[in-house]
């Protein structure tokens, strides 16, 4: 069985990205949408895997939504954040873009984070060997990288379905 | 000393992985079976070693990235990969941007296209209809919030479809995700050569 036979299929507009995007089963991407609905499901089993993994690391699942709610944040997706935040537990402050952690450790990791996620070209080897410097071993760098990296995903998705949902909209009211 | 490439070259460059991919004779069940390993393909990529430190996150996303580039109807292949560069260019991810201006070059037969994106990024002087998937894609790549309604209605205008707008927006977030992986664990490199 494959990786994608796996995926737990739902009504794709109640998926994260369709849901919050605002985009209904009554819309003229209606065809399209549910010509890609495969996509749709599987970035929902994707947000699974990134924020909610059976091996998380140094990083359990609290944190995890709490760096996905400051990645929102920081790209006024405040729904999304939202979301994330109701699942950080001791982590909320972490959500918070203003936050830059007490511990040296915890400034690196949020550091780099905040980097990724608006900075990416400027990314340099020096942040990955400050990551390091923080004890964050290989494994969870990866980690780090793919929960940063699925949420640029995840916001780009749900702010261009947004737009397909405003034109179609607009041209209702002309 | 391998060295660092900074440019954005149509010579696809290697890889180095900024942290100690996994070995393969040291990989559990799950990542052998993420990996795809079989008796007749052991070769994988430094890359794909690197990812199989977290191996739920690349399990889900390789299928994923399939469907988005190769799934059929909606959007031509080569307008996807314009969707692709046009993330590689705003994130200055030099592997991806080279790796996806070849697919692009390959089918459309032309390196035209992908010449001037690299010589002019955004404002490469393109058909009407490239240059608007070039435009879209580079501004949700910079930030969600640059690309806007006349960004959307100039996609319409230049003759997309809904299916291939959802396709272009599906390309280009995920190269979002797939920039950030290539861009920060790892450099470009200029290939080694073989002397054999």
């Amino acid at each position: 069985m494959g990786a994608t036979d796996e995926v737990k299929m739902k009504n794709v507009f109640e998926t994260t990205v369709l849901s919050l995007s605002g985009v209904e089963a009554s819309s003229e991407a209606k065809k399209a949408i549910q010509n890609r609905s495969n996509i749709f499901n599987m970035s929902d089993a994707a947000e699974d895997a990134v924020l909610r993994p059976r091996e998380y690391g140094a990083f359990d699942h609290g944190m995890r939504a709490a760096l996905a709610a400051r990645i929102a944040f920081q790209h006024q997706e405040d729904d999304l954040a939202h979301k994330y935040l109701e699942d950080a537990g001791n982590f909320k402050k972490v959500a918070n873009p203003s936050y830059k952690g007490e511990t040296k450790d915890l400034k690196s990791i949020l550091s780099f984070m905040d980097k990724v996620a608006e900075d990416t070209r400027n990314v340099v080897a020096g942040d990955i060997t400050a990551l390091k410097s923080a004890h964050v071993n290989d494994a969870d760098i990866v980690r780090l990288a793919e929960l940063n990296s699925f949420m640029a995903y995840q916001i780009r998705l749900i702010a261009g379905l947004r737009l397909m949902k405003g034109a179609v909209d607009d041209r209702d009211i002309t | 000393m391998t060295e660092i490439l900074h440019k954005f070259t149509r010579s696809i460059p290697d890889w180095r992985p900024r942290i100690e991919p996994i070995k393969l004779d040291e990989a559990n069940s799950d990542q052998l079976e993420a990996l795809q390993i079989t008796p007749s393909n052991t070769k994988v990529s430094d890359y794909v070693l690197t990812l199989a430190h977290d191996v739920e996150s690349l399990k889900v996303r390789s299928p994923l990235f399939n469907a988005i580039m190769y799934d059929k109807g909606g959007m031509s292949r080569s307008e996807r990969e314009i969707g692709a560069i046009g993330a590689s260019i705003v994130n200055r991810c030099i592997y991806c941007a080279s790796v996806h201006a070849s697919r692009h070059a390959q089918l459309t037969k032309s390196d035209d296209v992908t010449d001037k994106i690299f010589v002019d990024g955004e404002n490469a002087k393109l058909s009407a209809r490239d240059a608007a998937i070039l435009k879209f894609a580079v501004k949700l790549s910079d930030a969600p919030s640059r690309a806007n309604k006349d960004d959307l209605n100039e996609l319409k205008t230049v003759g997309l479809h809904e299916e291939e707008i959802l396709d272009l927006i599906l390309s280009t977030s995920l190269f979002g995700w797939a920039n950030r992986l290539m861009h920060v664990l790892g450099d470009p490199v200029r290939p080694t050569v073989n002397e054999d």
